[in-house]
């Protein structure tokens, strides 16, 4: 199973939800699978999807599910520590391991090697963390969604891009549809 | 006048309640008046564009934020600078201590000072240079000013605005 089927798993989650969407082809897949004004695509700076969801979790109460790659936190591996340090329980950070940097053309990442983010996530103070396949990311998601806990996901899967588009909206009108979204 | 006080309780007035941190010897005294805070909630961060990927979703969840950081970060953050805090048009005060100016005993930090304000002025980020202790009256225009436009604006605060780096 390849990220872009696993986005189409939960799609109808992630519709009621706000989510922050990694850099690249993520944004594009989950743009093109359902585009919401829930959704805050990220254009630029790798790494940032886990730190965006969690600034924006702490300055509001709605559920907010940040989407990230493997190798986007491996880029920000500081993001782990801040996370478990700075509990919002209305945080879910959902790591697609595919053990790949996807967006580049699938060149393998220490993920997907000896690096064992969940492991990681557990020494750097992250209460709950789950691991799971990708065919029970939507299960795991609800039940992260429902527990109300900050939680930790990571969802092993295949690597490999569907063939989507690039997100030509104005990054200024993704911001302002998802900040009245946010308010809604 | 108590600067760290001052800078704190102008952050307040305007509203700006999400302030994120990286550890900095001439900044310490005002991280410590903001951890102190009841109405700024303070996250401390592990690298500058972390912080401001923080600053971006509390802006977009509705809070006011502020980053407090070193001007060797701008070396980090140029990229976050352009590509998120720019290119969505989102306002982020940078409260920056200017290592390498007037009375730095370090030799090293002036190799980045020397870059710091023309880094600033290639990314049209406004910029302030806090020199002298009442240039921190205009701190309270600045935060208006910021977030009035939408953008990313520095407040480069020497060591003679901290008065010095005492006996070094």
């Amino acid at each position: 199973m390849i990220r872009s089927e696993i986005l189409k798993d939960i799609a109808p989650i992630l519709r009621d939800q706000l989510v922050v969407c990694n850099i690249g082809i993520p944004s594009q897949e989950l743009h093109a699978i359902d585009d919401q004004p829930t959704n805050f695509y990220m254009l630029g700076t790798m790494g940032l999807a886990s730190s965006i969801g969690l600034g924006l979790a702490l300055a509001q109460p709605k559920p907010v599910i940040a989407i990230d790659g493997d190798g986007s936190v491996l880029t920000n591996l500081g993001t782990l520590p801040t996370i478990a340090n700075n509990v919002a329980d209305n945080f879910i950070l959902m790591i697609i391991d595919n053990g790949s940097y996807g967006s580049t053309g699938d060149q393998p990442t220490y993920a997907g090697k000896k690096t064992r983010l969940e492991k990681v996530a557990e020494a750097c103070g992250c209460e709950n963390v789950v691991t799971c396949q990708g065919e029970d990311t939507g299960k795991v998601l609800q039940a992260a969604l429902a527990s109300r806990k900050m939680t930790v996901i990571v969802v092993k899967c295949d690597s490999g891009n569907a063939k989507h588009p690039v997100i030509t909206m104005d990054p200024v009108v993704i911001r302002d549809r998802f900040m009245k979204a946010v308010q809604a | 006048m108590n600067i760290d006080k001052k800078i704190a309780d102008d952050l307040v007035a305007n509203d700006v309640s999400f302030v994120t941190t990286v550890p900095c010897k001439q900044l310490a005294g005002v991280i410590e008046e903001i951890e102190a805070r009841d109405d700024i909630f303070h996250i401390p961060s592990n690298k500058e564009d972390e912080g401001m990927g923080l600053c971006a979703g509390a802006f977009m969840g509705g809070k006011r934020p502020a980053i407090i950081m070193q001007n060797t970060a701008i070396g980090v953050t140029i990229n976050t600078l352009a590509t998120l805090i720019q290119y969505y048009r989102m306002p982020l005060p940078m409260i920056i201590s200017y290592r390498g100016e007037l009375r730095e005993p370090v030799a090293c930090q002036v190799e980045m000072a020397v870059h710091t304000k023309a880094l600033l002025a290639q990314l049209n980020i406004p910029t302030y240079h806090f020199h002298w202790q009442k240039d921190v009256e205009e701190f309270d225009n600045i935060l208006k000013y910021t977030f009035m436009c939408n953008k990313p604006v520095a407040i480069l605060t020497d060591a003679n605005f901290w008065g010095g780096y005492g006996d070094q």
